[in-house]
C-alpha cells in the first residue's frame, strides 16, 4: 500500500511555468516505485512559486516552490527528503513551522476548493475517494426536492457570480414555474478580466460542479444542463467532457439515476468571445444560437430561460458549494461568514501583490489581512494604494478603507461590488485615471449596443478619460464625467451598463485630487499616463555604459562609448526600457 | 484544412447537412466552417445562407458580435497578448505597444510574411504569471517589451520556446 503521493500542479498557471517538464522528469526517476504515488492535480493556489511540488508522506505534506527537472531529480534521489538545496525551495509544511506560506494556508478555508490540488481531476475515483457524488445521492436517495431547497436556503449561500441573490430562492422559483422541460444552466463564462477563480475549480475539481448541477436539477425538476464556458478556456472544457464521460460511465448522469427515475444529462456549450454573455438572458441568447444580447427582465428565467422554459442559472462556484452544503448540512456552512454573507469566497489575488494566488477565505474578513497575511504585502515594499475588487463592473477601495471585510453589503457600501473574485492590488506606481480608462475601454468595446447610454455613453466618458490622460482635460470635464456616468448606470438595461461607470466613480469619490492634479498641472503622479511623463538621463551619474541606447526600440537615445547620453524627447515613445535597463539607475521620470 | 476551391464542395455539402432543419445552430454552424477553412470566407457564407434559408444577415450578425470569428485567415502562430487587469497594472500596454512596433501590424492583424497574427485577449487567466502571452500554444509570463521580443525572435528563426518563463 502505497503511503507517498507526490503532486505536481498542472493548471493552466503551472503548464505556463514549466510544470510538465518537473512532471516527466518525476515520472521518469520514479518509475517502478510501488510506494509513492505520482499525481497530476490542478491548482494548489500558491501561483506565485509556480511550478509546485507537493509531498505527502503518511498525511504530512509539504509543498516545495520554484521546481525545476534538476531539482525534482535530486527530491527523488533523497528519497523524497529535503536536501539542503530542497529546502530553501519549500513554501509549506506540516511539520515545519517557519515554512513562508504556513500563515497563509492556515488562514484559508476550504470550501469550494475541497479538493482543487489534490485530487487528478481527470480520473472521478479521486474525486469519489474524497467524497463526490455522496450529497447527489443523499439528496436522490433520502431527501425530497424541496428538503433539498430549504437546505440550500438556510445555509444562506448567495450567487457568487457577483449580484449576490440567495441561491435557495431562486431554485425554489423555477421550481416553482409551470413549463416543461426545465433547464440548469451553469455560468462558466468568466469574462472579467483579471480573474481565474472559475477556471481553477474546472480545471481543479470539475465534479464538484457536475455534481452542484445534478443536486440543483433533481430540486427543481430539471433534465437537461448546459455549462457555458467561454472558448478561451480549453484545458477546462477538456477536463469537463472527461469529468461529464466518467460521470456518465458511473451512472452519475443519464436516464434513472440511483434507480430513482430522476434523468439528467449536462452539455457544454462553447462561448465565442462576448463579455456581456456573462448576464444572464444574454448567455441564454447565444446558447440559442443568437447574437448574445440582454433582454429585459420579468420575466426571469426562472420563469422564462432558454428556449422559454423556466431556468435556474448560477455561476460555477456557486454549484461547487452545493454538495458540501448537502453533506455536512446548512449549519455548518452558515458558521462562516457574516449575518448576512454566509460561507466562503474564492479570490484571485493579483496584480501589485508580493505572492499572488488563488485563495479562499472565510466571509467578514477584513481586506487588510487577505492582502497583508495572505498575499504578503506590496511587491518591492512599496505603499498599498488601493485595491481593484469586481473587475470593469467594480470599483476601486482606497487604503484608507482596508479594514472593511469582505461581505456584500460592506463592500458594496464602499461603491465597489464583491463581484466574481478578482482582486487586483494597486500600489503607488499605478495611476486610477489610467485604472479607470483601462476599464472603460473594455466595457466600452464589450457593450452589445442594445442601449443608447451604454453604447454611446461609455464612449463619450472614454473620451474625456483620454482627454484627462492626455493632459488635455478641463475641470468641467470631471464635472461632466459624473453626470454621464450616473447616467449611463440609469440608462442601461443590464449589468454591464449599470455597473461600467463604477470604476470611474469610484476612482472620482476616492481620488478625486490625482485627477485634478492631471487637469491643473498636467502631471500624473503615478508616472504612468504617457503624455505626461519625460524620461531623461542625468548626466553626472551616466557611465555611458550604451545599454540604453541599445535597448531603445525607437533609436531615441544618443551618445559615445563612456561619455553621458542623451534622450530626444521628440522620438521617446515611454516603453521605459531604458530606465530598466540602466545598471546605476542614471534614467528619471518626471 | 479546407479552401474554397471546387475539390472541397463535397465536404463543405456535408456540413450543411449536419445542420439542416436544426434551431439554434448558428453559432455551431459558424464555428464548425471556421473550423474547416480557418476563418469565415465570404462565399462561403453565402452558399451557407442559401442552402439553409437563413438570411445571410443574420449568419453576418451572429459573426460579427463574436470576437472569435474572424474573416480572414490566420498567421502561422497566433499571438495572444494579454490585456486583463493584473497584466494591465504591470506594463502589459507597453509590451503590445513594442510587438506592434516590432512587427509592423496592429491588433487583428497579420504580418506580411504570414508567420505571426496578433490578437489582444482580455485575460488568460493566469494573473500571477503578468504579464503574459501566448504565441501559438505556448504561454510566456514575466514578460518585459524587450523578452517579448525576443521570444518572437526566437520563433522566426525556429528556436521555439526561446526566453521561457524568465
Amino acid at each position: 500500500m502505497a503511503n507517498t503521493i507526490v503532486r505536481v500542479g498542472m493548471a493552466s498557471c503551472g503548464l505556463a511555468s514549466g510544470a510538465d517538464s518537473v512532471y516527466e522528469e518525476l515520472s521518469k526517476v520514479l518509475v517502478g516505485d510501488e510506494n509513492t504515488i505520482l499525481k497530476k492535480v490542478g491548482c494548489i493556489g500558491l501561483c506565485s512559486y509556480e511550478p509546485l511540488v507537493e509531498v505527502e508522506i503518511e498525511g504530512k505534506r509539504t509543498i516545495y516552490g520554484y521546481m525545476t527537472p534538476e531539482l525534482a531529480k535530486e527530491l527523488v534521489g533523497s528519497s523524497l527528503q529535503p536536501t539542503s538545496v530542497l529546502k530553501e525551495k519549500i513554501i509549506y509544511s506540516d511539520e515545519e513551522t517557519r515554512a513562508p506560506e504556513n500563515n497563509r494556508m492556515a488562514k484559508q478555508v476550504r470550501i469550494v476548493l475541497r479538493n482543487c490540488g489534490i485530487i487528478d481531476p481527470e480520473k472521478i475515483d479521486e474525486a469519489i475517494s474524497r467524497g463526490a457524488y455522496e450529497a447527489f445521492s443523499k439528496a436522490v436517495k433520502e431527501m425530497s426536492p424541496d428538503e433539498v431547497i430549504d437546505e440550500v436556503y438556510r445555509s444562506g449561500l448567495r450567487g457568487r457570480g457577483g449580484a449576490g441573490f440567495p441561491t435557495g430562492l431562486k431554485w425554489k422559483f423555477t421550481r416553482q414555474a409551470k413549463g416543461e422541460p426545465k433547464y440548469v444552466i451553469c455560468n462558466a463564462d468568466e469574462g472579467d478580466p483579471g480573474a481565474f477563480m472559475d477556471r481553477s475549480v474546472l480545471e481543479g475539481d470539475p465534479h464538484a460542479v457536475i455534481e452542484g448541477m445534478a443536486i440543483c436539477a433533481y430540486a427543481v425538476g430539471a433534465s437537461h444542463g448546459y455549462i457555458y464556458c467561454r472558448a478561451e478556456y480549453p484545458l477546462a472544457i477538456k477536463r469537463l467532457n472527461i469529468a461529464l464521460d466518467q460521470a456518465r460511465e458511473r451512472g452519475f448522469l443519464g436516464d434513472n439515476v440511483f434507480g430513482s427515475g430522476f434523468n439528467f444529462d449536462i452539455e457544454i456549450k462553447e462561448g465565442a468571445g462576448a463579455f456581456v454573455c456573462g448576464e444572464e438572458t444574454a448567455l441564454i441568447a447565444s446558447i440559442e444560437g443568437k447574437r448574445g444580447m440582454p433582454r429585459p427582465r420579468p420575466p426571469f428565467p426562472a420563469e422564462s430561460g432558454v428556449w422559454g422554459k423556466p431556468t435556474n442559472i448560477n455561476n460555477v462556484e456557486t454549484y461547487a458549494n452545493v454538495p458540501w452544503i448537502i453533506r455536512h448540512g446548512a449549519s455548518e456552512f452558515s458558521r462562516f461568514g457574516t449575518e448576512k454573507s454566509k460561507g466562503t469566497k474564492v479570490f484571485a489575488l493579483a496584480g501589485k501583490v508580493a505572492k499572488g494566488g488563488l485563495i479562499e477565505i472565510p466571509m467578514g474578513m477584513p481586506i487588510r489581512e487577505v492582502i497583508y497575511d495572505i498575499g504578503g504585502g506590496i511587491a518591492d515594499g512599496k505603499e498599498i494604494k488601493a485595491v481593484q475588487m469586481g473587475g470593469p463592473s467594480g470599483g476601486c477601495i482606497p487604503s484608507w478603507l482596508l479594514d472593511t471585510p469582505v461581505d456584500y453589503e460592506s463592500i458594496t457600501a464602499t461603491g465597489a461590488i464583491m463581484g466574481s473574485g478578482g482582486m487586483i492590488v494597486l500600489d503607488e506606481t499605478s495611476c486610477v485615471v489610467d485604472v479607470a480608462k483601462f476599464f472603460l475601454n473594455f466595457t466600452q468595446r464589450e457593450s452589445c449596443g442594445k442601449c443608447p447610454f451604454c453604447r454611446i455613453g461609455t464612449k463619450r466618458m472614454l473620451e474625456i478619460l483620454e482627454r484627462i490622460s492626455n493632459g488635455e482635460g478641463k475641470m468641467e470635464d470631471l464635472d461632466l464625467l459624473y453626470e454621464l456616468a450616473l447616467q449611463v448606470k440609469e440608462g442601461s438595461l443590464c449589468g454591464l451598463g449599470q455597473t461600467a461607470p463604477n470604476p470611474v466613480l469610484t476612482t472620482l469619490k476616492y481620488f478625486r485630487e490625482e485627477y485634478e492634479t492631471h487637469v491643473k498641472d498636467k502631471k500624473c503622479p503615478a508616472k504612468v499616463c504617457p503624455s505626461l511623463i519625460r524620461y531623461t538621463i542625468n548626466t553626472d551619474l551616466c557611465i555611458g555604459c550604451t545599454r540604453c541606447a541599445r535597448i531603445c526600440p525607437v533609436g531615441a537615445i544618443s551618445g559615445k562609448v563612456k561619455e553621458p547620453h542623451e534622450i530626444d524627447d521628440a522620438k521617446c515613445v515611454r516603453c521605459g526600457q531604458c530606465k530598466q535597463t540602466c545598471p546605476v539607475s542614471a534614467i528619471f521620470v518626471d | 484544412m479546407l479552401s474554397t476551391k471546387q475539390d472541397d464542395e463535397q465536404a463543405l455539402q456535408n456540413i450543411i447537412e449536419t445542420f439542416r432543419g436544426k434551431k439554434g445552430i448558428t453559432i455551431s454552424l459558424l464555428s464548425k466552417i471556421q473550423e474547416s477553412y480557418g476563418y469565415l470566407p465570404q462565399e462561403v457564407l453565402s452558399k451557407v445562407a442559401k442552402e439553409l434559408d437563413i438570411p445571410e444577415a443574420s449568419l453576418y450578425g451572429v459573426a460579427t458580435f463574436y470576437a472569435m470569428f474572424r474573416f480572414k485567415p490566420l498567421g502561422k502562430y497566433t499571438i495572444k497578448l494579454c490585456r486583463g487587469t493584473a497584466c494591465h497594472v504591470q506594463g502589459s500596454l507597453l509590451i503590445a505597444q513594442e510587438v506592434m512596433r516590432h512587427l509592423g501590424i496592429s491588433e487583428g492583424e497579420t504580418t506580411d510574411d504570414g508567420l505571426f497574427t496578433l490578437e489582444l485577449v482580455a485575460c488568460l487567466g493566469c494573473c500571477s504569471l503578468a504579464p503574459v502571452m501566448m504565441v501559438g500554444e505556448d504561454v510566456y509570463g514575466r514578460l518585459t517589451p524587450d523578452r517579448a521580443v525576443k521570444v518572437l525572435d526566437g520563433y522566426r528563426t525556429n528556436k521555439r520556446g526561446e526566453g521561457n518563463n524568465g
